[in-house]
């Protein structure tokens, strides 16, 4: 059987517990690929090589950066699951200011951190096969992720924006109905429009869509009343690297 | 002199990144460090010149274990700041949304993470080999719990219904959940009756308890501070009563009450300070599974989870029972300078948030308390009172009871700052 490792990195442990939150699919996925590693469900540490590296999180420290090249060297497939490890993560704002600045505000002796100066992808540091969006991944897609690899396909995860999801799904378009700030238009689909389904709009949780117009976007933002701050802080939040850390990504 | 090192790779079904280090000299233990090297986050510092109400998105990604607790704590420490208290109806459904988070979470623990310690599993997948009925009521036990949390909240993980003074859309019926609910009351009873009958270790530990405390409720969403010895305080004195320090050998900070390091918060302290406002089954369950009125044997916390699984399933049953949708999805919440503390009970402990809000409205200061931190050093503590008699054992029996120990606590190292490195030096 088939070898599946799961690995974390700089993360909340969100994307890999939906491995787990699979409920009714867990024993089924369990049955087709063998969990070989996987920390957080299982004290078995199965030797590599794996088949299909799941890898979670940011490249934060600098051990980060040697166990990330460990993990590339030991799988046949590397696919980076969520925000964190496709982007870099809401803690790739530290590439904003400054890990010095933002150490001295939580420890007390901050010479005593190791951490790298940003927070950055994995592709940023190793080859990777395959990126999996979302704050957090959505298990649909990590299923289709995970079969696809199985079958030797690319998985079939769309690349349009939240706006296609949100009109199959009927919801009225916050932005025009109600001029509530919505990143729709430039985030990529995965979460079946989630947020304006109650009523708010997108803060962009799956990162751009392929060919985002945020120009364009912004000048209607504008319009609705959102100030340059604002404008800037909508775009900073859990794909800040992907999104470009500004109004203008 | 002998010295001897051991090293077994990171600490396993936990969530978050640790080793553990011994030091033992004539049969004593002489050091004895538990080691969080999860990388450092800077929730506190990323927090500063956010808006006023961006906290409960931003620190539900603190933890994809329990990101409700996160927003919870948020939301009730910014209202605090800005003069609103939620209640009512909007009250009950943030309960509710806490129940299915409990739920989830606990039954996580309980099923995936914790019994296979008990029944000689390396995890809860390789459990179902000869345990598949279990299994699969553990499994269908967390999916009532994430179902509950995706239909108040949106999502399972990282819910995006949850805003400052209550949601930002409420369901207008929540009939539908009751079903699940009953058969999940049900497979918790038996959770109950299935974990009592595991082999637990025979240790008790002395322990200073803290959890929040509710007149009326098994505090989950808010109370007062309330500690073992009999003292109480309310939440915005948590600061002078609790003061974190940074230790050398640790990214999570530790956490001193009353100048004393060392007390522990989550089930048993929950159970010890509030068991006679648990449900009526739920109170039934605890008897039947001869807890007692405190239970300070740690490795029976799992009996506490389960029967905490029995009152969030029975209490969500009762909100939901009594649920009219509220008039408005929130109350008007407006920034105003000062200062404003929350705390409520995540499924491992009390979470305690602090936030001031500057004269733009952003957030200048950002204090976050997870559990994990305050349980660090008692952790510490247990595993030195399991050390110290059993040093003569072989390194590998050792390091399995030192593990078992820590999943005891449950601890969520990725919020704290993954998992057993047991470095053991006979000096």
């Amino acid at each position: 059987m088939r070898k599946l490792a799961v690995w974390k990195f700089a993360s909340c442990d969100g994307c890999q517990l939906t491995l787990l939150d699979c409920e009714d699919e867990l024993l089924s996925v369990a049955a087709t690929i063998d969990l070989a590693y996987f920390l957080e469900a299982s004290s078995a540490r199965g030797a590599g090589p794996y088949d299909l590296s799941l890898v979670e999180g940011s490249i934060s420290t600098p051990d980060d950066v040697e166990r990330i090249k460990h993990v590339r060297r030991v799988s046949r497939h590397l696919v980076t699951i969520g925000a964190c490890a496709t982007s870099g993560g809401v803690q790739a704002l530290r590439n904003l200011a400054g890990v010095r600045e933002f150490a001295a505000v939580v420890y007390a002796r901050p010479d005593h951190i190791e951490a790298l100066e940003r927070s950055t992808p994995i592709s940023a540091h190793v080859p990777v096969d395959f990126e999996l969006r979302g704050c957090p991944i959505d298990k649909r897609q990590l299923l289709e992720v995970i079969g696809a690899f199985l079958a030797g396909r690319r998985p079939a995860v769309p690349a349009h924006s939240v706006c296609v999801e949100c009109k199959a799904r009927g919801n009225p378009c916050v932005l025009v109905a109600h001029g509530t700030p919505c990143l729709g238009p430039v985030t990529q689909a995965g979460c079946g429009a989630l947020c304006p389904a109650f009523n708010r709009g997108c803060f962009g949780c799956f990162g751009p869509m392929e060919s985002p117009n945020a120009a364009a976007l912004n000048a209607r933002l504008r319009a609705a009343g959102m100030t340059g701050d604002e404008l800037a802080r909508v775009y900073r939040t859990f794909n800040v690297t992907s999104f470009g850390g500004s109004s203008d990504a | 002199m002998t010295h001897k090192t051991i090293r077994v790779g990171g600490l396993t079904r936990v969530e978050g990144e640790g080793a553990l280090l011994v030091r033992a000299r004539d049969g004593r233990v002489t050091d004895l460090q538990l080691k969080i090297y999860e990388p450092p986050r800077f929730f506190e510092a990323l927090l500063r010149g956010r808006a006023f109400d961006e906290p409960p998105d931003i620190t539900a990604r603190v933890c994809g274990i329990c990101p409700v607790a996160y927003q919870m704590s948020a939301c009730q420490a910014l209202e605090s700041a800005c003069g609103v208290t939620v209640e009512g109806a909007l009250r009950d459904l943030r309960l509710l949304l806490y129940y299915g988070e409990w739920i989830e979470s606990h039954a996580l623990h309980v099923y995936l993470l914790h019994a296979p310690d008990f029944l000689g599993f390396p995890s809860g997948v390789a459990m179902a080999a000869s345990h598949r009925p279990a299994v699969e009521r553990g499994l269908a036990l967390k999916k009532a719990g994430n179902e509950l949390v995706a239909a108040v909240g949106g999502r399972a993980i990282h819910p995006v219904n949850v805003r400052l003074g209550g949601f930002h859309r409420v369901p207008a019926d929540l009939t539908p959940l009751a079903g699940p609910l009953r058969r999940a009351l049900r497979a918790a009873l038996d959770t109950v009756e299935w974990v009592s009958g595991f082999d637990f270790p025979d240790v008790e530990h002395d322990y200073r308890f803290l959890a929040l405390r509710h007149p009326a409720e098994y505090a989950i969403l808010s109370g007062d501070v309330a500690v073992s010895d009999g003292t109480a305080f309310p939440v915005h004195d948590w600061p002078r009563h609790v003061v974190e320090e940074q230790v050398r050998h640790s990214t999570a900070l530790h956490a001193r009450l009353d100048g004393r390091p060392g007390y522990l918060t989550g089930p048993l302290a929950r159970y010890a300070l509030n068991a006679p406002l648990l449900s009526p089954l739920a109170l039934r369950a605890a008897a039947e599974a001869g807890l007692g009125r405190v239970c300070r044997n740690p490795f029976r916390s799992i009996v506490v989870r389960a029967v905490e699984i029995v009152h969030a399933c029975e209490e969500a049953l009762r909100l939901i029972d009594r649920y009219v949708p509220p008039d408005e999805p929130a109350m008007p919440v407006a920034a105003r300078p000062g200062v404003g503390h929350g705390a409520s009970e995540a499924p491992r402990g009390t979470l305690y948030h602090r936030y001031r809000i500057d004269e733009d409205g952003l957030i200048a200061e950002a204090d976050i308390v997870p559990p994990t931190a305050q349980n660090q050093a008692r952790i510490e503590d247990d595993l030195r009172a399991l050390v110290e008699p059993r040093l003569g054992l072989p390194v590998a029996r050792l390091t399995e009871l030192c593990e078992r120990a820590i999943r005891n606590h449950d601890p969520c190292i990725s919020c704290s700052a993954h998992f057993l490195d047991l470095s053991l030096r006979h000096g």
